[in-house]
């Protein structure tokens, strides 16, 4: 196999505000392989849509990409010019966001707003763009295309807005897709019908997807592999089977066993205690620190790196360090 | 052949839902009666000046020539709105008058909208230093009583029809620039407008194409309203003598002139503070109709 489609190395976002440098992304490191689901976990505030943005350098000021290294398919995201990322975000990498209403404008039809994204990039001839925009919204399981072509947002279902913006996304052919949050706003029902979608847009298409959710119950269902994210950092990465069995971060273990599982009715969740710190003040060593268990000395002054703790396994802690404990 | 068939096959289709659109707005605005109305009014004054010299059996009257011998003569049969001091029909001066102020209102309005809106879309998406030159610009123009300033331009400029239309103009095109400002910020940060950046749309296409066209309601709105105000304070200049110039028919100078003879001689100020009247109040409960008709959400829901 050849490299990574997406490579994101030590990857650091800061946002300048009025109350301090906050820190939001603070060396995220991952890969991502053609044709491959990869999970981005984390609470909100981990920093996990930010790192969505930056691949497509859609991050505002007061935020800036300080560090890091963004390969796209060999080319370079953070060096580009803006005319060539303009090429690209829609064209190569598409990015779905988490509330499909707010996502569409509410003055253009569906058909018309798809339409946009085709002629935006040239995708086809001028004569085709109607046609392709009907292939698109079949594609992504709509009935009726023609009559959704002429709906406005506000007549849609969730579900089928979704499946827009999506058919949107994907109308250039793009390799890539960053699906922030796709479902969180749906109900669950309408989350599994899109999440199925997606799976069979990959076999179909060959499309490599970047999901960014905090429900780990999707990560388990679609993800082939996944990084958990805590305040900027990735805390434990690798591939979803292995790191649902055999978890070994400390956040990570405290993360799945606040699930609720079946027989646990009536027995109170184990939570992990204390709340996230806030990117503003991070103290010195493991960001986890604060509300672990099992934190050593060391934890207050060094912050961990990722060590290899299996096969494509990593994890972000003094405790599986050679010699610890 | 196939490719201009489905060229044309397309435009048909996109013509067949816009002709929808439209014929859905007709029906909301007609169960608007005061809407209607103003409109049937707003036409009404429309084709009256427009047609003036038609309309009346005096059109060099209207035109400003004097009839000195037909002086002060009451509402009557010949005169419906009876003569004024230099003895011309008062209805023919209104019909003419018409004329003026409705074209400083729509080209006050025209003018203000072409310079505030996309200054303050720019403003307002853009940001940083553009936005604050822009909007400190603004505020020295907002800083100063509206009439007020107006008046001062004008006067600089010297009084002629244009000359006030000018000054009423800059006058008028900050609180466009703010209003566009204002709602293009809110609409910026909405998703639509993130997940068109991720499609690759530059910022000016984001500007005209996408936020623009939802920003269209409250403009249009506030224009149609402000018609009607803008006519408003050209009356007003013309009371005072800084609009259209004699002999020009202008519904405020009448109003001016027609002040004098008020006690003894009614009719001279009261028709044409009528049409004043009428006319401003139509568009006013216009803008209102428009903003319950233009909003798809709304007007499907019937």
């Amino acid at each position: 196999m050849e490299g990574p489609l997406l490579s994101v190395e030590g990857l650091r976002v800061q946002f300048r505000t009025y109350a301090g440098l906050v820190r939001a992304v603070n060396g995220v490191t991952f890969d991502l392989h053609q044709g491959e689901v990869f999970g981005l976990v984390g609470e909100t505030g981990c920093g996990k849509t930010v790192t969505g943005l930056s691949i497509l350098r859609l991050v505002r000021p007061p935020g800036e990409i300080v560090a890091g290294k963004i390969a796209f398919d060999g080319l370079n995201i953070l060096s580009l010019s803006e005319a060539e990322m303009q090429e690209i975000r829609g064209g190569r990498i598409a990015m779905i966001f988490q509330d499909p209403a707010a996502s569409l404008n509410p003055v253009f039809t569906a058909g018309e707003q798809i339409s946009m994204v085709i002629r935006q990039h040239r995708s086809v001839a001028a004569g085709q763009v109607h046609q392709r925009t009907l292939e698109m919204l079949e594609a992504v399981g709509l009935p009726d295309p023609p009559q959704m072509a002429r709906a406005y947002p506000h007549e849609l279902s969730g579900g089928m807005q979704q499946r827009v913006m999506i058919a949107m996304a994907l109308s250039s052919d793009a390799d890539l897709l960053i699906a922030d949050e796709p479902t969180t706003a749906l109900d669950v029902t309408i989350q599994a019908q899109i999440l199925e979608l997606l799976a069979q847009l990959r076999q179909e298409r060959g499309l490599s997807i970047l999901l960014i959710t905090h429900n780990l119950g999707v990560v388990a269902q679609t993800c082939d592999r996944v990084a958990v994210l805590y305040v900027g950092h990735v805390v434990e990465k690798g591939p979803t089977r292995e790191i649902f069995k055999a978890m070994k971060h400390p956040y990570t273990q405290g993360l799945l066993a606040a699930i609720p599982r079946p027989g646990s009715y009536g027995q109170t969740l184990p939570a992990i205690g204390g709340s996230v710190p806030s990117g503003l003040d991070l103290l010195p060593g493991c960001p986890f620190q604060a509300r672990c268990s099992r934190a050593m000395e060391v934890c207050q002054k060094e912050p961990p790196a990722l060590i290899p703790v299996g096969r494509d396994h990593h994890v972000a802690c003094h405790l599986y360090r050679e010699g610890a404990r | 052949m196939a490719v201009a068939e489905r060229l044309l096959g397309d435009w048909l289709r996109q013509r067949e839902s816009q002709l929808e659109e439209y014929r859905l707005m007709f029906r909301a605005f007609r169960r608007d009666r005061l809407g209607v109305i103003s409109l049937l009014i707003i036409l009404l004054f429309i084709f009256g000046a427009i047609f003036a010299p038609y309309l009346t059996p005096y059109p060099e009257e209207g035109a400003g020539s004097p009839n000195t011998a037909n002086r002060f003569l009451p509402p009557s049969r010949e005169h419906p709105f009876g003569t004024e001091y230099l003895g011309r029909d008062v209805l023919a001066r209104v019909l003419f008058g018409g004329r003026s102020s409705l074209s400083i209102g729509f080209l006050v309005v025209i003018i203000a909208v072409g310079i505030g809106t996309p200054l303050g879309a720019l403003a307002g998406y853009l940001g940083g230093w553009l936005d604050e030159v822009i909007m400190r610009i603004t505020d020295m123009f907002l800083a100063f009583p509206p009439l007020l300033l107006a008046i001062a331009i004008a006067a600089a400029l010297g009084p002629s029809f244009v000359n006030a239309m000018i000054a009423i103009a800059l006058t008028w095109w900050p609180w466009y620039t703010r209003l566009v400002r204002a709602q293009t910020i809110s609409l910026r940060e909405r998703s639509f407008v993130e997940a068109a950046r991720g499609m690759g749309v530059g910022s000016l296409t984001i500007i005209f194409r996408h936020i623009l066209p939802n920003i269209f309601t409250p403009v249009l709105v506030q224009s149609t309203m402000d018609i009607g105000s803008a006519i408003l304070t050209g009356a007003a200049m013309s009371f005072i003598g800084l609009g259209a110039q004699p002999p020009t028919a202008d519904w405020g100078r009448m109003v001016s002139t027609g002040r004098v003879y008020f006690l003894h001689q009614p009719w001279y100020g009261t028709f044409p503070g009528l049409a004043i009247f009428l006319v401003t109040l139509s568009f006013n409960l216009l803008g209102d109709g428009i903003r319950d008709v233009i909003d798809p959400r709304s007007r499907r829901a019937a």
